[in-house]
């Protein structure tokens, strides 16, 4: 099965690519309604801020088709502000909003400690995982972010632990998602890549 | 639950070719910049810099094509930085496969270029460089590799850096780069304490007291080290096993 890239232009699409190629998964780059509409499989990655994004999904009409293709049971993976997007809205820009599969705010992560959350941490497993299978309980996870889902719902199957204890993963049938970035993740990574690649197979 | 200390090793390069050298003069080759950054990726490094210590306009092709060598070795993030004077050479970087972005003399030239930056790419992905050396009591920020002051207090400077939306500083310290004295640690905690944003301390490392000295004393977020890791004088993963023995936080098994 071939994992479509969602380019929107504001993230880093190429480490991710280079990731799912060494992997040895087939992928391709889109950014357009019909390209979204086709997928057998869809991974949004997303480095910077939640409006660059938001807007982008709007302008080029991607949003319906990717909730839809989401609904339809598509396997999805979302990665840093590619998970934040599917919340109702974002204190990042508090006008835009989100894709609201997910109910719920994403927060500013508070300031007790350094900002942005930069760096290897290690995540708490809150339910049975499928992305984190085979992965020591105690791997590090690269982070690179300043707002995260706080509220937890079923939804959540592990949390990190950074000022406030905030969503890490989460899976709700074909939607996935991480804030962490598996592309840069060295091997812990490379198996949540693997255990997606699963997923779609 | 904390976040691990990181250990970074930086690339200088000149074009296609790794160099080092003492206090910034005396240029060796040192290596493929693709090879060391696929060995350090496989022996545990938590990130790499690479920085174009040339930073020549003309020049500026090959050290992009450098960057897309090793961004397709690793599997960590990676920094790059060295000649970038605006948001569009910030992008060229990016775009190479840089995670992250260094600015130096051009934001001190223009202080702009990190807001802009920032706005543009993220808090995230905007390192302020900061090449500090002391000045009787104070650190002053030191331009053009090293070559000439920029009459800036480095502490002040941090703390602008970070206002105008750097996500992170790489302070080296000038008096301490290329000696194997140890960090400067009296600087690195200077900086740390003031701003809000992850500091990687730069500059003189050689044992692994050094490093857990400069995760204590000097409260940094990160260490990067250049030709001890380039000569295999200091394995990462030993280094981490000895820092992860004195329970300073690590990414270990790696």
């Amino acid at each position: 099965m071939k994992i479509t890239l969602l380019d929107c232009g504001v993230s880093n699409v190429a480490s991710v690519e280079r990731a799912l190629q060494r992997l040895g998964a087939e992928s391709q780059r889109a950014a357009t309604a019909e390209c979204v509409e086709r997928a057998e499989a869809l991974l949004l990655p997303g480095v910077g801020h939640f409006e660059a994004l938001i807007r982008v999904l709007n302008d080029r009409k991607l949003r319906a088709p990717l909730c839809d293709a989401i609904r339809r049971g598509v396997p999805f993976l979302g990665i840093c502000l590619g998970l934040q997007a599917l919340y109702d809205a974002s204190d990042e820009a508090p006008d835009l909003t989100g894709l609201q599969l997910l109910p719920g705010r994403v927060c500013a992560l508070p300031p007790v400690a350094k900002l942005p959350h930069m760096g290897w941490n290690r995540v708490v497993l809150k339910n049975q995982s499928r992305l984190l299978k085979g992965i020591d309980a105690d791997a590090y996870f690269y982070f690179a972010h300043s707002y995260a889902a706080i509220e937890q719902g079923e939804e959540t199957v592990a949390a990190c632990s950074y000022g406030t204890e905030f969503v890490a993963v989460l899976e709700k049938e074909n939607m996935c998602a991480v804030q962490f970035h598996p592309e840069k993740s060295g091997e812990a990574g490379a198996q949540v890549l693997r255990n997606f690649m699963r997923l779609c197979a | 639950m904390s976040l691990a200390r990181r250990i970074i090793p930086c690339l200088d390069v000149d074009g296609d070719r790794v160099v080092k050298g003492v206090n910034f003069v005396e240029l060796r080759d040192a290596g493929d910049p693709a090879q060391l950054g696929a060995r350090y990726n496989a022996e545990g490094a938590d990130e790499i810099v690479v920085l174009d210590i040339a930073a020549s306009r003309d020049r500026r092709p090959t050290f992009l094509e450098t960057i897309r060598r090793v961004a397709a070795e690793l599997a960590i993030p990676l920094t790059a930085g060295g000649g970038i004077r605006s948001t569009e050479d910030a992008r060229a970087v990016l775009r190479a496969g840089a995670d992250k972005i260094t600015l130096n003399t051009a934001a001190v030239a223009r202080p702009e270029l990190i807001s802009e930056t920032s706005l543009e790419f993220g808090a995230q992905a905007v390192v302020l460089a900061i090449d500090a050396k002391r000045d009787g009591d104070q650190w002053v920020v030191m331009i053009r590799g090293g070559r000439d002051s920029a009459n800036l207090d480095a502490i002040a400077w941090a703390k602008q850096g970070v206002a105008l939306g750097a996500g992170e500083i790489l302070l080296t310290s000038m008096d301490r780069d290329g000696t194997k004295s140890g960090f400067d640690t009296a600087l690195t905690a200077a900086i740390s304490s003031t701003v809000s944003v992850p500091v990687i301390a730069s500059g003189g490392a050689k044992l692994p007291d050094h490093f857990a000295e400069i995760f204590t004393a000097g409260y940094a977020d990160a260490a990067l080290a250049a030709s001890i890791f380039h000569d295999r004088i200091q394995p990462i993963r030993e280094l981490k096993e000895f820092l992860s023995a004195r329970g300073i936080p690590v990414r270990l098994p790696c």
